[in-house]
Parts: structure tokens; C-alpha cells; sequence
């Protein structure tokens, strides 16, 4: 909303002096925050005239044109009282009219300096100016003329323009459309400096009669008041007085003709929508009605619309002429050939006007006033100011017929305790300060201490108590509020669930991974890219109605695709390597829903909260984690190397352990992974995840190494094994017994089986068991593949014998032996 | 050298006279103290102390004397060895030292080579300024609450008084799931999680709730379809809009220093009433004179908006099943991603979703 303060100052008495900056701050805190504070003359400097042209003198010029040598009076503005003689090319001017001269010294718009300059075979002294060179319009087919009487001759032009306007532009709230208009913005500044206030509004209207143009309403629900005025034998060709044109263009509207500016100009006044019918193109009786079933509109903006139902048509027997309180039709439009005009002031119902507009994608200053809620009441009054300002300026006459169709809603008494407002805020409010402040709002205030407030016509936002106690508290001012840190009862701290996930992120950092965080939109090129077959199950995601790109209309399964992407924008910028990783949700639906949507007059049974809980899809927490390119770097102290598949084991692993978990790896096949070099991740009999390195065709879809190492795994599975406080261990003093052995195994046999094996059989004395060399090789034999363990054998209580120690090795030994086939090298 | 020898005259043995004594005694230390390194060392002591040195000799001699001259010459001798093992023990120290010395200095590296054989992970700055929000209210006695993204239109809307026709509904973008009819949305605020909290638990109610919401915004420098908020829901007894105000001004001095305060302005949002934006004052100018109108951080005001709170409708707290003649409540709602920028000066809401390992690294694992 954007409200001139000439304009607000017109109805509320503020003191003269009052800086701007003050107003817009006070009415701020009020809650119509200031946007922004403009002065269009800012942009002008030095002397900008009013001028009477006193001689035109056409000369045709070679080049094809004509240029008008001018004498202007221009007062004493130029010094010396002389006519100041001017070059100007426009040709919408005579001697006699009223100009805007800028004189040599003045600046315009755009840093444009004006000097005297020979041109044309004259020294032109000065520029009489356009509106567009001024930068208050689009119009610069002509010069200004000003209207006769705007001022005299060496008068500062700025007044006369605007220019010397300033404009406060607010950001209003939904529930404050009563700020949509000079006059509750007047309102809120009057309150706010305790000034007269002067309601546009308040206006004496003819009754209403039977002469009127005849209207029906067919739906008072929709359209419960309905006011038509006409004005007939109005000058086409009258144009809007200047003064009128320019609180439209400060206000944010574009001047267009008469009629139309004038409605505008109402609506911008008194916050009600007006609509204007060229009154000859009209045909019989207005009616409004819902739409029928196919019924079709062409509206003012050229869009051929269907209709729905539920949308308000004001027809007349044409048929379809608008679509109410949205946008008008195309059929009755008003035109530059209009000399009748019916006005409509209708108030309508704001769920329907927010629906239709939302429908149709229609946003309009008329619609979004009619869907927040304006004041019923002045329908009348309204219809009467445009007949008046039309009237006015375009001559015709006001027929005496006046419509009234229904009446306005009457606005409940609120119940409000009289100390709630104090409670509310934590602040002492005097009981006077707060019927004061309840009727500073326009309420009516009646009882002591439970007060009944009927809230004034133009705040249908007004409905429960606190609603009342934001006034009460705002007009106080919230900056006197007092800050009061509250105590709450003893708290339990993190969760352990939020304890864990911290503790992981700590982890893979220091495991040497950088986290990063991804957009969960991925589509089915994302699942092409990661070659997942036709039947994935993690094809099977939630579908987005609205996605920002319809490649990815669908939430994430997996959160690879994110990962992936960033490694290679790392490497693409220059890193010789990168490890990643990221957790985050993903969602799998549950093809459970719909999800229901309740009432909010009370809380859900517990029953229906368990449907709800139970429609939204599973949303468990994942970690996905890529390492490509360098892993440990070259350098001084020798060799590094790249990443590869067991660095992403290497990670489960520890990320497992630093959580207390035993996992167990087993060899899979899964896309995106390589198929020979997937370490499929189980918890007991629960899979939790994959790790290994990318399938090499993944790696060059993405531009990402071949080897790059990937992993992801179900985080809420992991954490929910992992053991709040570990079992403290019996750590042995006793001596450490080491035992080397190496095992002849078959190429297919897992290390992780020949470890589980000699676990098994080395019983209770073994302490630890490693796998320190992995060989192959013609001493070994075809197929088969040496491993080399490194067991470690302590007891509590005594030192072992060599021939314990050996025992227990052998056991380990025949164990693989017996299971697996191992042969002892 | 002469071996034992029964025939001979005690007296007449010059190796235990006590000139003789002395004279090899000093010819061993002379040597010992001449040894100019570890291997000359052990040829003095090979020569001057070892089996077949002139003192171990004079040693062997003294069981040929008669036992009146044995107790003098075994002393001499005796004292001459003590001497000369004591010179060695104390060079062989002085040159082992010169030596390790010697050694210590060949063994000298260049220590401003660089490090960096493990390039170091690092958590994502948006993580960690969750976390730290999360602790100084954890620290207060709240807890964290938390729930999922995608979520049922009742609970992101209508139990926070969005009904299906509230205009408010068109302030925010939403992304809304297919088939519509399945009422499934990306939460656009993180106050479903407090009608979840407000359904699961009974008062009074100290929570905080960071987390990721969705608005169909594009992205841009300022706008990012996805971002991260934080929202405070208290619910208990005699709760004012005071309460609100001082967790507002600590949680505010927490993040961007002493004096860094808050001011309420009337607002509105469908779940609180009365409702507020909350504005900080300016952390750069901090709105003094003379410096707050060159301030491009609040562009001249001295304020800066940082989100928005409210006394919690009691229309939400009915719908949530909380008695609101009893309970009354506050929340409010603020950007962790602004808020992160605002702290660490970054400019470019993108450089936080795009992944670049240097821009997260900056910021390490924990604050
Ligand atoms: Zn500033």
C-alpha cells in the first residue's frame, strides 16, 4: 500500500512539523511497516517553473521537422522578469498555456543538466518538459500543460506536481485490509499521534429508492449488499484533474480515463472496490448468481475463462458480464465513448472472492481488498463519492434511482475479561487504557470488568478476544513490553537420538569427510543415472504435485544423487580429491493415505491421530557418503593414494564402531555399486545398507574417477542398536601370548568367514584376532588365497604355557580347517 | 711381563712401588682424558684397564707378597684402579654426550614442512549453528523436538489456525504431493512440530525445534526452495508476552553479542495472537548516530528483521487438546540460514547447498 502524506494528512490533523521519518516509524510500530519512503522530486534539482507561454512560433527545419520558438513568462524566476526564450519540439501547446518550464541550472532525472544552448539558430534558455522527463510518467508525446489556474507564472512547479509528495509504502498484514485505504491508514496515524481524525466515510448519502437500477441477488451469501448508481451524460473526452491523476500515480496506480481513475481513486480512498458498467452496453436486470456448469467469461484482461460454480457472476440477459468482485467482463466495459455509466459497490463474501481468485490466478487491487474483508457499510457512500468526483469533472448528471440490495452484516460482540489484556502481556495496562484503546480502534465498549466489544464494520479480523488484546497491547506499544526470561521445570537435555547423530557427524568428519547438504528432489533421470533397474524398489517415491523442475518431481529415496553431484563440482573445480558425506531424510511412501484432514474446534481422538501419524510416508535418516579422486596425498613424507572400495567399508566400519555396533559385511550386487565390489551392510539379520566403489559406468555419467568409493546406510537402524553405556571390560595385566598363522583357503571363501571361523575355535583365551596379509600366488596355488592372522592370546588370572597358547591356536586352525577347508600353509 | 713367581723378592718388585703405582696410574688417566672419541675410549681402557694393563698386572702381583706388604700395595693398586675407572666412567659420559650431541644435530629436519597427510573433514556450518541454537536453549532446561518433512496438510495448516481459505495460506509457496486428495505436504515452517509436541506431550511445554522446510521459492543468492528454521513453542501456566520477550533478548545476545536486542512489531500469523515480527538491532552499526545512516547491513535503520513470534492462538492450543483457560503459550520462528549469514558474514545463500568442500571447511567440526 502505498499512501501519499499529503493525502493521509487531508483526514488525520498531524502536527504540521512532523517529520515523515517519525510518522512512518510510529505507524511501523502500530503494525503497517514501512517498505519504503520515497520522494519523487528527489531526482529534481534547481529551478523547476510554472510558465505561461506567451509567443509559439512554428519554424519547419530541413531536416523535416518543426520546432516551436517560444517566449515563456516564467515570473522572476530567471532574475531578470523577461520572457525566457525556449526551444521546444512538442506541439500539444498554444500561447496562453499553463507549462512546466525547468530553467538553465535545473537538474532532471538521470543526472540530465540543463544549460542554455544554441540549437535550431536560437539560445534556448531552458526545457519546457514531458512527464516522462520528469520521471513521474510515461507520457511523452507532449509537454505538460497544466490545467488553467494550477499556478503562476514563476511559481515553483513541484506543488503543482507532486513533486514535492512524499510517499510511505507499507507491507500490510492480511488481517489489516482496512490499511488498504488512505483512510485506514489516516486512521492509524491519527491514533498513533493522538490527532483529529476525519472519516472520508462519513458522508451523508440519498436513501436508498426504488428508481435505481433494477438488480437481483440470488445469492446473499455470496453478495450480501449490492449498491447501483448511475450517472448518465457524462463528456466522454474529460480527462481526470491533475490533482486526481497524481494520487493515483503516487498511490501506485497508472492513470487511465475519468471513469476509471475515479474508481480507482474511491478504492484507494475508502478501501472499497468499485465497479464501473458502460451503462449503454448493459442489457436488463442485473443479476448475481453462482455460475452454472459450463458457463463461460471473457474478462477485462482478454482471458476467455470457465467458471465454476462456486465462482459469483454478475450477469445481466446477456448473460455472464463479470466475475463479482474479481474482474470484470469484457462486454460492458467501459470505453472513451461511455456517457452512462452504472456504478456497483457490492460487498462480497471473502472466502468466495479468495477461492475465485485463486481459481482463475487472478490478482487484482479490487480482488485482494474483496478477500481480506472490507467495511459492508459504505457500499453507499462509495457509489455516492464516484458519482460526485465523475459528475464533477465529466459533467452529466447523477440519476436520482438508488439500488440498495440487502444489508450489511452486523458485527458480534466480542467478550473480553477486562485484565486480559494485561495478563496477556506481562505488562500493567490500566483498565481506562484499555476501553480507550478499544475504542481508539473504532469498537464500541460496554461493562466493567467482562467487557462486550463490538468490533467497528472495517475489521472483520476482529472475531476472538486476543484478538482485541493485540490492539489494546499494540497501542500501548509493544516496545513496552517487558523482557522476563521464563524458568521451566528441570530438563531432560538432547535425546539420545539427537546425542548419536551428533556424534556421527563428528565422526565422519574426522574420518576426513565434509558434510554437505542437498536439495531431496530427484526424478527418473537420476534414477537412470545411477543404472538402478526398472524395478527398484527406490524408484518408488513421493511424487510432488508443483516440483521447481519437472525433471525432479520426486522427494529423495536415496541420498546418493546429492552427494554424487557435489563430488563432482568439487572435482570440477579443481580438487585432486574429495570425501563427502550427508544425512539427512528420505522418504518412502506408505500407500497409506490419504492423510486425513480434520477439524480445529478440538484435538483428534486418539484413534484418528493414529490414521494421520500413520498416512505420512516413513522418513528415516540416511547417510550417504562419497570419496573420489586423492585420498591420503603425495607429499614429502612419500605416496599417497587414491580412494577406492574399501575406504567405504573402512568408514561403515568405523562409524559402526564408534558406535558401539558390530556390523557384519557380506558380498552383494547392487546398482549403483560395482557388481564385483558391493559390501552389502548387516546388523543381525536386518540389511542396513550398501558400500564399496561406484560402478564404473555411474562414475562417467557423473564426470566422477573410476574407484570412486560411495556408501549409504540407514542411520536410524544403526543408532538404534547402539548401546547407551558399553559393559566396562576386565582389562588383564597378564602377559600377551602372540600366535601367527596362515591359512590356505579357496578364492571364494570371505576373510570375514575364516576370521568368524577361527574365532569360533580359539575359545575363551583369545584376546584379539587381526588378518595382516593377504597373498596369492603360484606357491599358493590356482584359486585359492593365503590369509595371514595375527592372534593374540592373554588370560586373566596366569600367564599361559606355551603349550595353552598352542592349543588354543590349533583349535583356532582346525576350526577353518573343519568349516572352511583350510589348509595351514 | 713377568708371571708369577715364587722365587721372587717382594721387595725388589718394582711394579708395586709407589712411584711405579703412580706413574702408570697417571699414564691412564693421561691417556683416558687425551681419548678424543668413543672408539680412542676403548683402546685407553682396553690398554690402561684391561686384563693385561700394567695396573691389573700389579694386581695379580699382590698375592706374592709376604701379608705384612699385601694390605699397602692392595690399597695403592686398589686406589690407582679405582682412579682410573672412575676417569673412564666420567669421559665415557662426556664423550657419549658429545656424541648424541653430534648426532641430535645430523638428525635435523625441516619442521616447516607441511602437514596435511589426511586433508580434515568438517560438519556443515547450518548443522553446527543448529546445534549451537539447540544447546543455549537446552541449556536453559528446554528440550528439542523434532518431526518429519514431509507432513500432513492438517498439521502443517489447519491445526495452526491455516484453515483451507485463509489468505494467509497464499503467503506461503507450498509443495504439495500427488494426488493432491492425499493431503501431504513439505512442511513449509517448522510449526507442525509444534501442533506434534503440543498433541504428544502435556504442559508445560519448553521446546525448541530446528529443522529443514520447503516453500516453492527459486534459487537464488536470497531465496532457496529448501532452508532451515528454528521455532520455540513454551506452553504453561501464566505465560505473558514478557516471557517471550526475554527469551527473545537472551537467545538474541547468545548469537551476536552483548546488546544485541530485540524489538517487537505488530504483525500477523494465523497461530499466534497477538503476533509479532521480531527486529535485532543492527550487529553491525548497531544503530548509533552518524554511523547507522551509512549502515548497508540494515540499509540505515538499525534494525534488521530476523523473524517472527507470537502468543500462541488459542485456537491452537484447542485444537491441539490443550485446556487454553489454564495454558497459555508463546513461539516463534526464526532462519537458522539467515541467521548463519548474518553471523559469519556470508553473502551468497547458495555457497551453503552447493556442496564446495572450502566453504564448509572453514568452519570445522564444532563450535
Ligand atoms: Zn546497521
Amino acid at each position: 500500500m502505498r499512501a501519499p502524506v499529503s493525502w493521509i494528512r487531508e483526514y488525520a490533523e498531524l502536527p504540521p512539523d512532523l517529520p515523515t521519518e517519525e510518522l512512518a516509524r510510529k505507524l511501523t510500530m502500530l503494525g503497517l511497516k514501512l517498505e519504503a519512503l520515497e520522494r519523487p522530486g528527489d531526482h529534481i534539482r534547481g529551478p523547476l517553473v510554472v510558465g505561461r507561454v506567451l509567443t509559439v512560433e512554428a519554424e519547419p527545419q530541413k531536416n523535416g521537422k518543426t520546432i516551436n520558438w517560444c517566449t515563456v513568462d516564467v515570473g522572476d524566476a530567471n532574475g531578470t522578469g523577461d520572457p525566457q526564450g525556449v526551444v521546444c519540439g512538442a506541439h500539444n501547446f498554444a500561447a496562453g498555456d499553463l507549462v512546466v518550464v525547468v530553467l538553465p541550472g535545473g537538474v532532471l532525472p538521470g543526472n540530465f543538466e540543463i544549460s542554455a544552448r544554441q540549437t535550431y539558430g536560437h539560445v534556448s534558455a531552458g526545457m519546457i518538459c514531458s512527464s516522462r522527463e520528469l520521471g513521474i510518467g510515461d507520457d511523452h508525446t507532449g509537454i505538460i500543460v497544466l490545467e488553467p489556474g494550477a499556478g503562476e507564472p514563476g511559481d515553483d512547479a513541484r506543488p503543482v506536481l507532486g513533486l514535492d509528495e512524499e510517499v510511505i509504502e507499507f507491507e500490510i498484514n492480511p488481517d489489516r485490509a482496512y490499511a488498504l485505504s488512505l483512510r485506514g491508514v489516516a486512521r492509524e496515524a491519527a491514533m498513533g499521534f493522538g490527532s483529529a481524525y476525519a472519516d472520508p466515510c462519513r458522508r451523508d448519502v440519498p436513501a436508498a429508492n426504488a428508481d435505481g437500477y433494477p438488480v437481483r441477488v440470488e445469492d446473499p451469501a455470496g453478495c450480501p449488499v449490492f449498491v447501483a448508481r448511475t450517472v448518465t451524460g457524462l463528456d466522454p473526452t474529460a480527462e481526470s484533474p491533475e490533482w486526481l491523476r497524481t494520487r493515483v500515480r503516487l498511490a501506485g496506480m497508472r492513470p487511465i480515463s475519468l471513469a476509471v481513475d475515479v474508481t480507482n481513486y474511491v478504492m484507494l480512498e475508502t478501501g472499497r472496490p468499485i465497479h464501473g458498467y458502460d451503462g449503454d452496453r448493459l442489457q436488463g436486470t442485473i443479476v448475481v448468481r453462482r455460475a452454472t456448469p459450463g458457463e463461460r467469461l471473457t474478462t477485462l484482461d482478454g482471458a476467455d475463462r470457465e467458471l465454476s460454480t462456486e465462482d459469483l457472476v454478475v450477469c445481466d440477459d446477456s448473460g455472464a458480464i463479470g466475475l463479482g468482485g474479481v474482474m470484470g467482463g469484457e462486454t460492458t466495459e467501459m470505453s472513451a465513448a461511455t456517457t452512462t455509466v452504472v456504478i456497483e459497490a457490492a460487498h462480497w463474501d471473502p472466502v468466495s472472492m479468495f477461492r475465485s481468485g485463486k481459481r482463475h490466478r487472478l490478482t487484482s487491487e479490487a480482488g485482494r481488498r474483496n478477500e481480506r474483508g472490507v467495511d459492508p457499510t459504505i457500499c453507499e457512500v462509495a457509489a455516492d463519492r464516484v458519482a460526485e468526483l465523475l459528475t464533477t469533472y465529466g459533467g452529466g448528471t447523477v440519476s436520482p434511482g438508488v439500488t440498495v440490495v440487502g444489508t450489511p452484516p452486523e458485527p458480534e460482540p466480542i467478550p473480553l475479561p477486562i485484565g486480559l489484556s494485561s495478563q496477556v502481556a506481562g505488562l500493567p495496562i490500566a483498565d481506562e487504557v484499555v476501553v480507550a484503546n478499544l475504542r481508539a480502534i473504532g469498537a464500541e465498549v460496554t461493562g466493567d470488568a467482562d467487557l462486550a466489544v463490538t468490533p467497528p464494520p472495517w475489521r472483520p479480523d476482529l472475531t476472538d478476544p486476543y484478538d482485541l488484546v493485540e490492539e489494546v497491547v499494540r497501542i500501548v506499544g509493544y516496545d513496552q513490553v517487558p523482557s522476563v526470561v521464563p524458568v521451566p521445570p528441570v530438563g531432560r537435555g538432547l535425546t539420545r537420538q539427537q546425542r548419536l547423530r551428533r556424534r556421527i557427524g563428528r565422526t565422519l568428519a574426522g574420518l576426513g569427510c565434509v558434510e554437505v547438504v542437498s536439495f531431496p528432489f530427484v526424478g527418473d533421470e537420476t534414477f537412470e543415472a545411477l543404472g538402478l533397474p526398472d524395478d527398484d524398489v527406490i524408484r518408488h517415491a513421493v511424487r510432488l504435485s508443483n516440483p521447481l523442475s519437472s525433471e525432479k518431481p520426486l522427494y529423495a529415496t536415496t541420498l546418493l544423487p546429492g552427494v554424487l553431484d557435489a563430488a563432482a563440482r568439487n572435482l570440477g573445480r579443481g580438487a585432486t580429491g574429495v570425501a563427502l558425506f550427508e544425512t539427512g531424510t528420505v522418504a518412502f511412501p506408505t500407500d497409506r493415505g490419504p492423510a486425513p484432514v480434520y477439524g480445529v474446534e478440538w484435538r483428534p481422538s486418539a484413534a484418528e491421530l493414529e490414521k494421520l501419524f500413520d498416512a505420512i510416508p516413513a522418513q528415516p535418516l540416511f547417510l550417504a557418503a562419497v570419496l573420489a579422486g586423492e585420498r591420503d596425498p603425495d607429499g614429502w613424507w612419500g605416496e599417497g593414494r587414491d580412494a577406492d572400495w574399501s575406504d567405504a567399508l573402512e568408514i561403515v566400519r568405523g562409524l559402526a564402531r564408534e558406535l558401539g555396533v558390530d556390523v557384519e559385511i557380506r558380498q552383494a550386487s547392487r546398482m549403483p555399486w560395482h557388481p564385483s565390489r558391493c559390501g552389502q551392510v548387516w546388523l543381525g539379520d536386518v540389511e542396513i545398507g550398501h558400500a564399496g566403489e561406484l560402478h564404473p559406468r555411474v562414475c562417467r555419467t557423473y564426470g566422477l574417477p573410476r574407484g570412486t568409493a560411495v556408501l549409504e546406510i540407514d542411520l536410524d537402524a544403526l543408532m538404534a542398536r547402539s548401546p547407551e553405556i558399553p559393559p566396562a571390560p576386565v582389562v588383564s595385566h597378564q602377559p600377551l601370548a602372540k600366535e601367527d598363522v596362515s591359512l590356505v583357503v579357496d578364492d571364494s571363501v570371505p576373510a570375514s568367514a575364516v576370521e568368524a571361523a577361527l574365532r569360533a575355535g580359539a575359545g575363551d583365551l583369545l584376546e584379539s584376532i587381526r588378518l595382516f596379509d593377504v597373498f596369492t600366488g603360484p606357491q599358493v596355488g590356482e584359486g585359492k588365497k593365503s590369509l595371514a592372522f595375527a592372534l593374540r592370546f592373554r588370560a586373566h588370572d596366569r600367564t599361559l604355557t606355551e603349550a595353552e597358547t598352542a592349543a588354543a591356536r590349533d583349535a583356532a586352525v582346525s576350526s577353518a580347517a573343519r568349516t572352511l577347508g583350510a589348509r595351514q600353509r | 711381563m713377568s708371571g708369577p713367581n715364587s722365587d721372587y723378592d717382594p721387595v725388589e718388585v718394582t711394579p708395586l712401588q709407589a712411584e711405579q703405582v703412580a706413574g702408570v696410574r697417571d699414564e691412564a688417566l693421561a691417556a683416558i682424558a687425551g681419548a678424543r672419541d668413543l672408539a680412542a675410549l676403548k683402546q685407553a681402557r682396553l690398554d690402561h684397564a684391561g686384563d693385561r694393563s700394567p695396573l691389573a698386572l700389579a694386581n695379580r702381583e699382590i698375592g706374592a707378597l709376604p701379608p705384612q706388604a699385601r694390605k699397602e700395595a692392595g690399597q695403592r693398586v686398589g686406589q690407582a684402579r679405582a682412579a682410573v675407572n672412575h676417569a673412564l666412567a666420567e669421559r665415557t659420559a662426556v664423550l657419549e654426550a658429545e656424541a648424541e650431541e653430534r648426532l641430535l644435530v645430523e638428525e635435523s629436519v625441516d619442521v616447516t614442512l607441511p602437514s596435511g597427510r589426511r586433508p580434515r573433514g568438517a560438519r556443515h556450518p547450518l548443522t553446527l549453528m543448529s546445534e549451537y541454537i539447540a544447546d543455549l536453549f537446552v541449556a536453559m532446561g528446554w528440550e528439542v523436538a523434532e518431526g518429519p518433512v514431509l507432513e500432513a496438510e492438517w498439521l502443517n495448516f489447519d491445526a495452526l489456525n491455516l484453515g483451507p481459505d485463509h489468505p494467509a495460506r497464499t503467503m506461503q509457496d507450498t509443495f504439495w504431493t500427488e494426488p493432491a486428495d492425499d493431503h501431504l505436504v513439505l512442511r513449509t515452517h517448522t510449526s507442525p512440530v509444534q501442533a506434534r509436541t503440543m498433541l504428544e506431550r502435556t504442559p508445560p511445554i519448553y521446546v525448541i525445534c530446528p529443522g529443514r522446510v520447503f516453500r516453492t521459492d527459486p534459487f537464488d543468492a536470497t531465496h532457496s526452495p529448501m532452508f532451515h528454521q528454528v521455532e520455540g513453542l513454551v506452553v504453561d501456566e501464566g505465560i505473558t508476552m514478557a516471557h517471550l520477550k526475554g527469551s527473545l533478548d537472551h537467545f538474541a545476545e547468545q548469537m551476536f553479542g552483548e546488546g544485541i536486542t530485540t524489538r517487537f512489531r505488530p504483525s500477523y500469523f494465523p497461530f499466534t495472537e497477538p503476533s509479532a515480527e521480531v527486529d535485532l538491532v543492527c550487529f553491525v552499526c548497531r544503530g548509533v548516530a552518524g554511523v547507522v545512516e551509512h549502515c548497508r547491513t540494515c540499509k540505515g535503520e538499525g534494525w534488521i528483521e530476523w523473524g517472527g513470534c507470537g502468543v500462541v492462538n488459542p485456537r491452537v492450543l484447542a485444537a491441539c487438546g490443550i485446556d487454553s483457560e489454564r495454558y497459555r503459550g508463546f513461539a516463534f520462528g526464526m532462519g537458522i540460514d539467515r541467521s548463519f549469514m548474518f553471523r559469519s558474514g556470508a553473502e551468497d545463500l547458495r555457497a551453503l547447498f552447493e556442496g564446495d568442500v572450502r566453504f564448509a571447511s572453514a568452519f570445522g567440526t564444532d563450535w
